[in-house]
């Protein structure tokens, strides 16, 4: 099996890969393409290249320069999250935006221009990426900042990977009082209760994000548990992170989510918290990274993988077209129980191809089901489209060109400045004409 | 705090244990061949936290300079507590076999060298009387298989050594490991399929410290290599001769 894979699996691809061997070198002179490749954490195909090779950025997990009275850190391009934060915690400092889970690396995280619970405040990570070397396929080594190689600054910063491979990257960290997270989360009855509540939090909490009971129909359509947390103040102790991990052993033939077992965990978990609203003083990791503490989980979903369809549809039609895409969702029967609802805020992306942007979005995780996953996903399509949302490249798997092109009307400004020996599965798909 | 010397530090296995070192605030010295590398190394552990890197750029396989290199290290550091010896090249087998110059490089490379830095280090650690010598054999060296046997009789002979050093210097309070890894997924294995026996360099790494720590012997790593060998030496040599291992 190669080690080159997906994090949903779907589709299926036996990719071939090599290792750049340190950030000094270059890139393969095969006639084939290539794609620069992270941890593999994109779900879908924009980290495969079924016709050529990746790039892997492993052997590139050095820090640079780390300043701990100004917080500028430089690392090269496959350093993780989690090593950034091993690192940079103890000096009061901390990552300024990051996604659901920690085992990231920073080329995957300027690449897909991730983002997280504080979005509403703090953008996305290319909102604090200062600068950046773009090493290009005829040996060309590109800085890139807001005011140096401007255009590829903008085009690499949620351009997939496409531009060049990222060698190393200067990042601007924040500052916390605490790492630890003071957190509420409030059970909520109705999907108009989760726009007030989100409203109500924007100003004053820095993550919010809701659990979404995807199941649940009628007037109980949209429940959930909306969470917010703040940094705790600095003579708050400090929960100890758990040390436990869990290991899903194998891949099991069969997706484990089934309509059965869903029902059973949405309604347990809809359920767990007896009183409205329960706050806690937590430690960061499993406030931000729920997930993390169990390893290998994308292989609940059985050998024939999940898809994750994350949108995100405009402020003015929110409402509507959350209320449509979660009733399409219960009526089919199937889903998962990681749907994840939050309101993004207004401050722009540098990145040319950045999927947020004002207004709520919504992520949900899909086993992959013959003739059933992608019939449901062309309903919800049709829903976005009509709302005059978009989807989330990192996530897909599925797009068709006609919509990706719709939802992204300056993609061929990233094909022009596009490395011509840099290709992917997705881009292939989505810039066919 | 710790003194801690790495030979083939700029190996992936090598680095891993270094950072955790490093992590734990101890000071490091490191040999290797590639200088910009190590200069990448060097950097990377002062930020982890090391209390002091210091490095020799040293091809390892130049057996004369070996002894200036470790009287380089001594007036480095007066004691030597953990010294881990993690260089080395895999072999290419099929070239070996059609090139005799290659096949004593290699050999030279994974054994000669290990033979005379243990010689020379054994002599500092036995009048320390104390202190760890580690030492990045192979399970390839547990029995020739025709896939292998240069870089194999290479660890073999590396194996056999570190047992009679651990015998003696036993008396000397001094640990002597014999590490055995498997299959490693290091940036020099990309190009290679991973199935199921692969670990990664931080996995073996952990393995490594916590071997140092417990004073153990010998270990495999990741430890299901020891059941897995068991069996592959016991296999009688007329079955075994037939197989394509």
């Amino acid at each position: 099996m190669s080690k080159y894979t997906s994090w949903g699996c779907y589709p299926k691809i036996d990719q071939r890969g090599v290792c750049l061997a340190d950030k000094r070198g270059e890139l393969p002179a095969t006639p084939e393409s290539f794609l620069p490749y992270g941890n593999g954490r994109s779900y879908g195909d924009s980290c495969l290249n079924a016709e050529g090779l990746v790039v892997s950025s492993q052997a590139l997990n050095h820090f640079i320069s780390f300043d701990p009275q100004s917080g500028l850190l430089v690392c090269e391009a496959g350093v993780k999250l989690n090593e950034i934060l091993k690192l940079v915690v103890p000096h009061g400092w901390f990552l300024p935006v990051t996604p659901g889970t920690k085992f990231v690396t920073v080329g995957g995280a300027i690449a897909n221009d991730v983002h997280g619970k504080n979005h509403h405040l703090e953008g996305t990570f290319g909102c604090h990426v200062k600068s950046f070397e773009l090493l290009r396929s005829d040996s060309q080594r590109l800085l890139c900042s807001r005011d140096q190689n401007a255009e590829y600054f903008a085009a690499t910063i949620a351009g997939l990977g496409l531009t060049g491979m990222i060698t190393w990257a200067e990042i601007q960290l924040k500052r916390v009082p605490n790492p630890a997270i003071k957190m509420e989360n409030i059970k909520y009855q109705t999907l108009n209760e989760f726009f007030e509540i989100s409203k109500d939090s924007d100003q004053d909490w820095e993550y919010t994000m809701a659990w979404v009971d995807c199941i649940a129909s009628g007037s109980r359509l949209g429940r959930g548990h909306f969470t917010r947390g703040n940094h705790a103040g600095a003579h708050q102790a400090s929960p100890k992170a758990s040390s436990k991990t869990l290991q899903v052993p194998l891949t099991p033939p069969i997706s484990l989510i089934n309509p059965l077992t869903l029902k059973a965990f949405n309604w347990a978990y809809y359920e767990r918290q007896r009183q409205h609203t329960k706050s806690a003083i937590s430690h960061y990791e499993p406030f931000l990274y729920p997930l993390d503490s169990i390893n290998d989980w994308n292989r609940i979903y059985g050998r024939k993988g999940f898809l994750q369809y994350q949108c995100s549809v405009p402020e003015t039609h929110s409402y509507d077209a959350i209320k449509e895409l979660l009733g399409r969702i219960a009526s089919a029967g199937f889903g998962s129980f990681l749907a994840v609802l939050k309101v993004f805020g207004d401050k722009p992306s540098p990145g040319l191809l950045s999927f947020p942007s004002p207004g709520a979005t919504l992520a949900l995780d899909f086993p992959f089901v013959e003739g059933k996953t992608l019939a449901l996903f062309k309903q919800l399509d049709d829903v976005v489209v009509e709302a005059g949302g978009r989807i989330y490249p990192a996530k897909d798997a599925h797009m068709s060109a006609e919509l990706f092109q719709q939802f992204y009307p300056n993609w061929r400004e990233l094909e022009v400045l596009r490395d011509p020996k840099i290709s992917s599965s997705m881009w292939r798909r989505v810039t066919q004409e | 705090m710790q003194n801690i010397v790495i030979f083939g530090a700029t190996s992936a296995i090598a680095e891993s244990t270094a950072r955790i070192y490093a992590e734990r605030g101890d000071r490091l010295f490191l040999v290797a061949r590639n200088e910009q590398r190590l200069n990448d190394i060097v950097a990377d552990l002062q930020i982890r936290g090391a209390q002091s890197v210091d490095y020799l750029i040293q091809d390892l396989g130049e057996l004369d300079q070996l002894e200036v290199c470790v009287a380089k290290i001594k007036d480095t550091f007066q004691r030597l507590d953990v010294v881990l010896l993690a260089h080395g090249t895999l072999s290419d087998q099929p070239a070996c076999e059609q090139s005799l110059d290659l096949t004593l490089t290699e050999l030279k490379t994974n054994g000669l060298s290990f033979i005379s830095l243990l010689t020379l280090l054994a002599n500092e650690m036995e009048e320390q009387r104390t202190g760890s010598l580690a030492i990045i054999s192979s399970v390839a060296g547990d029995r020739g298989r025709q896939s292998n046997y240069v870089y194999g009789s290479a660890k073999s002979l590396v194996s056999t050594f570190s047992q009679g050093l651990r015998n003696r210097l036993s008396k000397q309070n001094v640990q002597v490991l014999t590490i055995k890894p498997g299959f490693v997924d290091t940036p020099m294995t990309a190009h290679l399929p991973k199935g199921a026996l692969w670990a990664k360099p931080e996995q073996l790494a952990e393995g490594i410290v916590n071997a140092i720590e417990k004073k153990k012997n010998v270990v495999y790593l990741p430890g299901f290599w020891r059941y897995i060998m068991l069996i592959i030496k016991h296999i009688p040599e007329f079955v075994f001769k037939r197989l394509s291992l």
